[in-house]
């Protein structure tokens, strides 16, 4: 990114001012390593979301942005319904509600040193993932809409869960306001028979140990200490979640016009919240959100059958899941007055701080874990949110208490793919006591550890920038990848 | 000229079609996004699918065209290695000859969530030559 067009405002904040039709500036959070390597599209894209109606405050980017559909990957933005704010598509994505959850298993990395193989291929054959998998379940036109209405809490009720489960999840496992009405036959029938799986791309299943604690104060109310296994899930909801993305991207494009908004990208269609296309969608999207949690609950409770098939002493109890696609009503304060906002975070984390009413009482005052995924080869990060506020209202300098997701890619999988064997990064991590397993050697190559950026840049520049603490590094043992 | 090719995208990939018409551009755009997934040549065309789709704006007919197939992969759990288009005032019609994925033999990379406005381009230049593509989201 030229950094020329940016105004510096601390080591780790820069500032677009706003021109043109932009309404409110743009804001990017990262050290000047990461600005600079940033893409030139990251701070356009900014830009023209900035100026969408409605929006408040500014555009933000978070430090592992990169070129997205309409909005950046790891962009963050919201607005207002009462100032002819929109709902915008494009900063949802089609992966609704892609997300990471973490669940501790109760054991050290000695506890599975003779088993590990075995721990490997069972959770292989357990989890379904790559092109074109599918799961065990077959859902009814009934039961899909229970589904998508009762998101996580309706796993739980089928028996794919626990109570306890649920206090760890964003919003209880179920968001409210989702209409199975708004989500065409087609983006169902997409979904028939792919709840419990993985998907493809960059979605994966890790068996994980925490290397590193950075913060004892908090892994201690997570309950995470140095030696632990860890299991991390990093998925979404599949076919539901791509087909809404396809069918309301079109009718925004179209719609455009008549709601009088002008787009610098057809990718950022949007409509107004008060507006039917506008609740359409957001009916639509909340659906897929409650997909994506009973999905990452079903894939919970195949991980826990395989780790009791192998290891029955584990105990597989929820850190807590987080959601990186998603839009969400919340309260904000604006100049001290708080404000009903729709916060749209593609590609970044909710990251709530010490005391916010919505955490369970376990965490509240640790604030809430934000689970960054690296590469198959790297680490990934929990964080605690550190967003300050009252009442559950945050001030709108930590990005609407937002943080970054992952580490970002550095290069497409085509270059990738050019640069590497699948099966050479396979060997290699086996060396390294990484054991992959994935049905696609090309998929390897195109997830190779060496394409994306370097998670640990990513994570320090959010902790400096005061978006989240850093608390534990985790290091991958076993992937599943899809 | 008849062909495809993929462009790089940071997170994801583009994929271009060329022909001497645009229905050509649009086959080869088709098979240009199989080739994301995997190789087409390994394919077998065992059974046949009928599609159709409707725009007046071509791009956006494009659009609907990729995603119309992406529908069709999810579904029908098949992989795709010839196409046939035929278009007429805006209305598309259109064959896909293709079968069942084969996880050991299709090796496919991955799956494709949605075709995109990103890039998206549908055009002919000074030779006569139909170009259409756009960043495919995998």
């Amino acid at each position: 990114m030229n950094l020329s067009r940016l105004e510096k405002l601390s080591d780790t904040l820069w500032r677009i001012p706003p021109r043109g039709p932009m309404r409110v500036p743009g804001l990017v959070f990262a050290d000047e390593g990461l600005a600079r390597d940033m893409d030139d599209k990251v701070c356009e894209q900014l830009c023209n979301v900035a100026s969408l109606p409605g929006i408040v405050e500014a555009a933000y980017a978070m430090p592992d942005a990169h070129w997205g559909y309409g909005f950046p990957i790891g962009g963050v933005a919201a607005f207002d319904p009462q100032d002819g704010g929109v709902v915008c598509a494009g900063g949802v994505g089609f992966d609704i509600s892609c997300g990471v959850r973490t669940l501790h298993t109760g054991l050290k990395r000695a506890d599975i040193q003779a088993d590990k193989r075995l721990l490997a291929e069972a959770l292989y054959r357990s989890i379904p993932a790559g092109l074109g998998s599918t799961g065990a379940i077959r859902l009814t036109a009934r039961d899909m809409d229970a589904m998508l209405k009762g998101g996580a809490q309706w796993a739980v009720q089928q028996g794919y869960g626990t109570e306890a489960d649920l206090e760890r999840i964003e919003d209880r496992g179920r968001v409210e306001g989702a209409d199975p009405d708004q989500v065409s036959d087609h983006a169902k029938q997409r979904q028939r028979d792919e709840m419990g799986t993985l998907g493809s791309g960059n979605h994966y299943l890790e068996v994980q140990e925490v290397v590193a604690i950075h913060e004892p104060a908090i892994a201690e109310p997570y309950g995470l200490a140095e030696g632990d296994l860890v299991v991390s899930i990093h998925c979404g909801l599949r076919g539901l979640g791509h087909q809404i993305g396809t069918d309301y991207l079109k009718r925004m494009v179209v719609a455009a016009q008549r709601y009088d908004i002008s787009l610098p990208d057809r990718e950022l269609a949007c409509a107004p919240l008060a507006s039917d296309l506008g609740r359409a969608y957001l009916g639509a999207m909340r659906a897929g959100i409650n997909c994506a949690l009973a999905n990452r609950e079903i894939l919970t409770f195949l991980t826990r059958r395989a780790f009791a098939e192998i290891l029955p002493e584990a105990r597989l109890e929820l850190l807590f899941d987080v959601s990186h696609n998603t839009c969400k009503e919340e309260e904000h304060l604006i100049d001290g007055r708080p404000r009903r906002l729709f916060v749209h975070r593609k590609g970044a984390t909710r990251a709530f701080g010490p005391g916010h009413p919505s955490l369970p009482p376990q965490l509240r005052s640790a604030g809430q874990p934000v689970i960054i995924g690296g590469s198959m080869g790297t680490a990934s990060y929990i964080l605690a949110g550190s967003a300050s506020g009252t009442g559950g209202r945050t001030d709108p300098g930590h990005a609407f208490a937002s943080a970054c997701h992952g580490a970002g890619r550095s290069m497409s999988r085509h270059q990738a793919s050019r640069r590497w064997q699948g099966r050479d990064i396979v060997d290699g991590l086996a060396q390294r006591g990484i054991l992959i397993r994935s049905p696609s050697l090309r998929g390897i190559a195109e997830e190779a550890p060496g394409a994306y950026k370097d998670v640990s840049a990513v994570v320090d520049a959010a902790a400096a920038a005061g978006l989240a603490r850093k608390v534990a590094r985790l290091a991958p043992v076993i992937c599943i990848k899809g | 000229m008849t062909g495809w090719q993929h462009f790089d995208h940071m997170a994801d990939i583009g994929v271009h079609g060329f022909g001497t018409t645009l229905g050509e551009a649009f086959e080869q755009a088709a098979l240009a996004m199989t080739a994301v997934i995997a190789d087409p040549g390994g394919v077998r065309q065992d059974s046949v699918v009928e599609v159709a789709c409707a725009s007046s704006d071509p791009e956006l007919l494009l659009v609907d065209w990729l995603n119309t197939w992406i529908f069709e992969m999810a579904v029908r759990h098949m992989l795709f290695s010839r196409f046939q288009v035929t278009l007429a005032n805006g209305t598309l019609k259109g064959l896909g000859w293709g079968e069942r994925v084969d996880g050991v033999r299709h090796q496919p990379a991955v799956e494709i969530k949605g075709a995109t406005c990103t890039e998206l381009r549908v055009w002919q230049d000074a030779d006569g030559t139909w170009h259409a593509q756009c960043v495919v989201d995998v």
